[in-house]
């Protein structure tokens, strides 16, 4: 789905601060302090456990208003953080 | 040889070959099987534990795990707490089990209802079983079903119902490594404790405070070769390019409805493998394994003809019954655990396409989220606390990590004065408040991801909330 009256560029950069937000929103309510985020660090490194990832997944497609998970369960191609990101700017593309 | 009912985990657990090389870890604790009974002071304090019914309340799994190898066969009833039992159940938990002593790894709190019976804190190191000529007696182990609205569900089990034959655990493979996503304190990590103990192996366990790629790390240096979680835990392990380092030869999946999509993911990660799927819960035990590679199940495992197991789907929910079943839940006024022919209700709504079936969900619309269950009804009441919400409705919603997620939606009670109430602001105040609220009372499993806050839910004819269940 297109973010309305956003040009592509600037929606890419309000997703990727909207994703470091809400990963950092999510990790403080675990009670955890996430070391920065490259776009090479493995996702799985963070020491977000799979339900914090669910929330993120699913909060994210709530406040992008996006379904970037359609067909569900493939997420493998989702190793590092800059996948993440790019897998959302792609959905809002 | 004296009957299966009095040799006791531990009788169960040494006399392999290579014990000194056989070992349970954690992320800080080593220890081999042969150090365990070298500890004389360990045994003593295990033999002080005779008769007793026994609260087993730990923060470490590791405690756990030597706590029952040194306490079966010796207490009359080990009580195994969950990392996630409430506090505010702990003195319910203790009456209706008739705990008389507790053993812990920590030191209780002020007014700790645990206080009221004998407190024993000790470390992994102050435990091992008693020694060879003591009497053994058939202990009652107790565990909690995952989710339960109010006070927790105690079910009651034995050694025997929890591992099932000693000769089907042994055939498969002495010397294995096993290692489980899965707490220990529960019925689907016990089932691997248990596994890798009478099964001549050794055991790594997994620890909340490491990251999936840590763990994985983990599991690679200790060479596991079993290794077992719920498709959820896969899911994520297999994000981390960790999961490509390690290379069991037995991989498995259980508490979750395992796809299609998982099932082919974890073979062509581990070409080499067994990739399994099993039907087991807290109740029912363990029914079966399916290893070839589909999803759902074979048609013809329905059959009451089996020797150990019988298994027949009743107003659509799959019931079992066999030795592995529990024997009943606890407490007075417990709900029937078996039905008068002794089949266990699995609340697990099977449909059958062809020759195969497969999990469609469950009967009371109880919500698994990464194997882990979630009843609507207790989120509900925690929301409906609040004073300005009217009804709220509490469901899952398909999750691409955890299979589901729990998701609200609430209706406010009309403001007594103007339409200002209604902005956006207090709508997110009132948002920010519920979510206060279950974060206070509820696992965070439990918790809702999103708050939808509507002018009116649907309620049915009958004056319930239409729930939308198939």
């Amino acid at each position: 789905m297109k973010a309305q009256n956003a040009s592509a560029q600037e929606t890419t950069g309000t997703i990727r601060v909207t994703i470091i937000k809400m990963i950092e929103q999510v990790a403080e309510e675990q009670g955890k302090t996430l070391p920065s985020l490259s776009d090479d660090a493995p996702l799985a490194g963070s020491h977000l456990d799979s339900l914090r990832i669910a929330i993120i997944v699913a909060r994210l497609d709530d406040q992008l208003n996006l379904d970037s998970f359609t067909g569900a369960n493939d997420i493998m191609p989702l190793i590092t953080f800059g996948d993440f990101i790019r897998l959302h700017e792609n959905a809002a593309a | 040889m004296p009957p299966h009912s009095r040799r006791s985990l531990w009788d169960l657990t040494r006399g392999s070959e290579d014990d000194r090389q056989r070992f349970i870890a954690d992320t800080a604790v080593h220890t081999s099987i042969e150090a365990l009974a070298a500890r004389p002071n360990a045994a003593e304090l295990s033999a002080s534990f005779r008769d007793q019914s026994i609260l087993l309340s730990t923060n470490e799994q590791i405690t756990a795990a030597l706590a029952l190898i040194a306490l079966d066969g010796v207490a009359q009833r080990i009580v195994l707490c969950p990392p996630d039992l409430a506090a505010v159940h702990i003195r319910y938990v203790m009456e209706t089990a008739e705990v008389s002593a507790v053993l812990s790894d920590h030191a209780p709190d002020a007014a700790d209802p645990r206080t009221a019976v004998r407190y024993v804190t000790c470390g992994p190191d102050d435990l091992g079983p008693i020694t060879a000529n003591e009497k053994r007696v058939a202990t009652e182990w107790v565990l909690f079903t995952s989710g339960t609205t109010g006070a927790p569900k105690m079910v009651a089990h034995t050694l025997d119902t929890l591992a099932g034959p000693v000769e089907r655990i042994r055939a498969l493979g002495a010397g294995a490594v096993w290692s489980t996503y899965y707490d220990i304190r529960r019925y689907g990590g016990l089932q691997i404790l248990l596994r890798a103990l009478i099964g001549g192996g050794s055991i790594v366990l997994s620890s909340p405070r490491e990251s999936p790629a840590e763990y994985l790390a983990r599991v690679a240096a200790h060479h596991v070769t079993h290794i077992t979680g719920t498709p959820s835990h896969w899911r994520r392990a297999l994000m981390s390019p960790s999961a490509r380092d390690i290379s069991p030869r037995y991989a498995r999946m259980s508490g979750e409805i395992a796809d299609q999509a998982i099932i082919d993911k974890l073979r062509a990660c581990y070409p080499q493998a067994t990739v399994a799927h099993a039907f087991a819960s807290t109740e029912a035990g363990l029914a079966f394994d399916v290893d070839d590679g589909k999803a759902g199940f074979p048609a013809n495992l329905i059959t009451e003809n089996g020797t150990a197991i019988a298994i027949r789907v009743q107003d659509g929910s799959m019931r079992i019954r066999s030795n592995r079943t529990a024997l009943r839940y606890l407490g007075e006024n417990a709900p029937i655990l078996q039905d008068p022919e002794g089949f266990v209700d699995t609340g697990d709504i099977i449909e059958r396409r062809g020759d195969r079936c497969y999990f469609a969900g469950r009967k009371e619309g109880i919500i698994n989220v990464g194997g882990l269950k979630v009843h609507p009804e207790e989120v509900e009441a925690v929301i409906n606390r609040h004073p300005e919400v009217q009804m709220s409705l509490v469901k899952g919603r398909a999750n691409p990590i955890t299979g589901a997620i729990v998701v609200a939606e609430v209706v406010r009670k009309p403001p007594p004065g103007d339409d200002a109430e209604s902005s956006a602001e207090c709508v997110e105040k009132l948002r920010t408040e519920i979510l206060a609220l279950c974060r206070d009372a509820l696992a965070a499993y439990k918790v809702p991801v999103n708050i939808r806050v509507l002018s009116a839910l649907n309620v049915g004819a009958s004056g319930k909330l239409a729930r939308g269940r198939a």
